[in-house]
């Protein structure tokens, strides 16, 4: 199963083994990790689960749909080319190793 | 010195998650009366019920969470009475927990049908994490489903039951769908959008009773009308009412739901009530209302541990809810009323679309459909009173986004 790593701003991180086919919000929220808060439960509704993908990620992740699009510039912390939704990006085995930083505001 | 919370939804578990990101270092205890670690409740009338395998419930909170925050999570267990006058609540397992602050976060019951027929096999309410584990079980064998009431809920299982390739039949007895939430223009919009997913929706015809199949299973539903519809599964969706027993019973202010200041305070200071409870003074509708949402759980949440820290404040966040069926992405910000005059954004026959609200020339609500940007301008702008007026919408051209992006710059310079 791949692994995520969630770093906070302050540098602590958490290291979480997914699901294939789970998402990043569900597996941060399931696992405790601190700040990501899926409000909505994964619909791209809320904007309330903000990550930002490390950049030598950036060709393993999905396109960035248009709901996500529209929601991306509604984030509390200040969206970024690295900016996406936990809900809308989905664990497999491209994923393995992933690095993602959680903003300091969600809400 | 402690905070007992009487509830495990949303709303409960942000006042402790809230208490303890202010500061607060005593005791927190959360009674949750289902034995579950608590769990997210809108997705249980969506993705839970979608085609596939028995899918697993999103937590509030990870496990750890508790434990990690110092927070008692007393699950399965029910607040049975409040002695005001010694501050103790008492559990049906016979504990008594004394409190310094209480928090009422009982959320609401499904209102019960009382027609002949309601209680046989076959026959669902949707609200916890077991209900919707039967229906999902359920929908894998269902042919012909019937649901009662048109609102959010039954739609949302009318279109997850589409999905299961069931036929499906909504009674409604009121003229349009989901006519307490949205205004008349959305809601003509949504039948023509069900009839094109396949369901059934019957207005003006609400349930008269059920009759059993020979296996004593329901086999029909009778509508007021005298029409028969073919029925294995029916879900009753027809509302709620808000669990203040409890607190009647201490003797606190209710009317429909317990009644709170505008610090979410009750009549007794000692004891807030928040989320769908919650009868508040709204700022967004000039009166008192309750409200079922996520955002006002998560809000009354935050704003209640704020007024337990010491720093009482006017609640007046702005209210938004959102609905997803089948393709269709309603969201709404504001609060619209009976009357409201109406302003449409974009074309309805692309799906996507928002309906502006406006009450005395102001803006009073957006609903989006497919729209995200219409709805997240929407709630700045509602939030900060920067509208634009009904004639400027109504503009060729006009774009709700560009226009918060404008005014909201400007208000700042």
């Amino acid at each position: 199963m791949p692994s995520i790593t969630f770093t906070q701003p302050s540098g602590v991180t958490d290291v979480v083994t997914v699901q294939d086919g789970t998402s990043l919000m569900r597996a941060a929220v399931t696992n405790g990790v601190d700040g990501i808060v899926g409000e909505c439960g994964g619909q791209a509704m809320c904007a309330t689960c903000h990550v930002y993908v490390r950049p030598e990620f950036a060709d393993v992740l999905p396109e960035v749909g248009d709901d996500e699009e529209e929601m991306l510039d509604c984030t509390t912390a200040e969206r970024t080319d690295r900016s996406r939704l936990g809900c809308q990006i989905l664990a497999s085995a491209d994923l393995d190793g992933l690095v993602v930083d959680v903003p300091a505001d969600q809400v | 010195m402690s905070v007992v919370i009487i509830g495990g939804g949303q709303a409960g578990l942000q006042v402790a998650d809230s208490l303890r990101g202010g500061g607060y270092m005593d005791n927190i205890t959360i009674i949750a009366d289902e034995p579950e670690l608590p769990y997210q409740r809108p997705p249980l009338s969506k993705d839970y019920l979608a085609p596939g395998k028995k899918p697993t419930p999103l937590p509030l909170r990870g496990g750890s969470f508790f434990a990690d925050k110092k927070i008692e999570l007393r699950a399965g267990v029910a607040a049975t009475s409040v002695d005001r006058s010694a501050r103790t609540v008492h559990l049906a397992d016979g504990a008594a927990l004394p409190y310094e602050h209480l928090v009422f976060a009982t959320g609401a019951a499904n209102r019960v049908l009382a027609c002949a027929g309601a209680d046989l096999d076959g026959v669902h309410g949707l609200k916890t994490l077991h209900d919707a584990e039967r229906l999902h079980a359920a929908l894998t064998a269902a042919r012909n489903v019937v649901v009662i009431g048109a609102g959010f809920i039954g739609l949302e299982f009318a279109a997850a039951a589409r999905a299961h390739g069931c036929e499906v039949t909504v009674l409604e007895f009121a003229p349009r769908p989901m006519g307490r939430a949205l205004s008349p223009a959305m809601g003509k919009w949504f039948t023509s959008a069900h009839a094109a997913l396949g369901v059934r929706l019957r207005l003006n015809e609400g349930i008269d009773h059920f009759e059993a199949g020979p296996d004593g299973h329901v086999g029909a539903a009778v509508s007021t009308i005298g029409t028969s519809y073919a029925a294995d599964l029916v879900v009753v969706g027809i509302g709620v009412i808000p669990n203040d027993i409890l607190a009647t019973a201490a003797g606190l202010a209710t009317a429909n739901g317990i009644v709170v200041d505008e610090a979410l305070r009750t009549s007794d200071p000692a004891i807030l009530a928040v989320g769908d409870c919650a009868n508040f003074p709204s700022v967004h509708a000039g009166t008192r209302i309750r409200l079922e949402s996520v955002q006002n759980a998560t809000d009354q949440g935050r704003h209640a541990a704020q007024t337990i820290l010491g720093k009482p404040a006017a609640y007046a966040e702005l209210p938004w809810f959102w609905s997803t069926q089948g393709g269709f992405r309603l969201q709404i910000a504001g609060l619209s009323a009976p009357g409201d005059e109406t302003v449409l954004n974009g074309d309805p026959e692309t799906s996507r679309f928002s309906i502006l609200c406006f009450r005395d020339g102001r803006l009073s609500a957006v609903e989006s459909m497919n729209s995200p940007a219409d709805h997240m301008a929407a709630r700045k702008l509602l939030a900060s009173s920067w509208g634009p007026a009904p004639e400027e919408a109504a503009t060729p051209g006009f774009s709700l986004k560009t226009f918060a992006r404008e005014s909201l710059l400007g208000s700042t310079q």
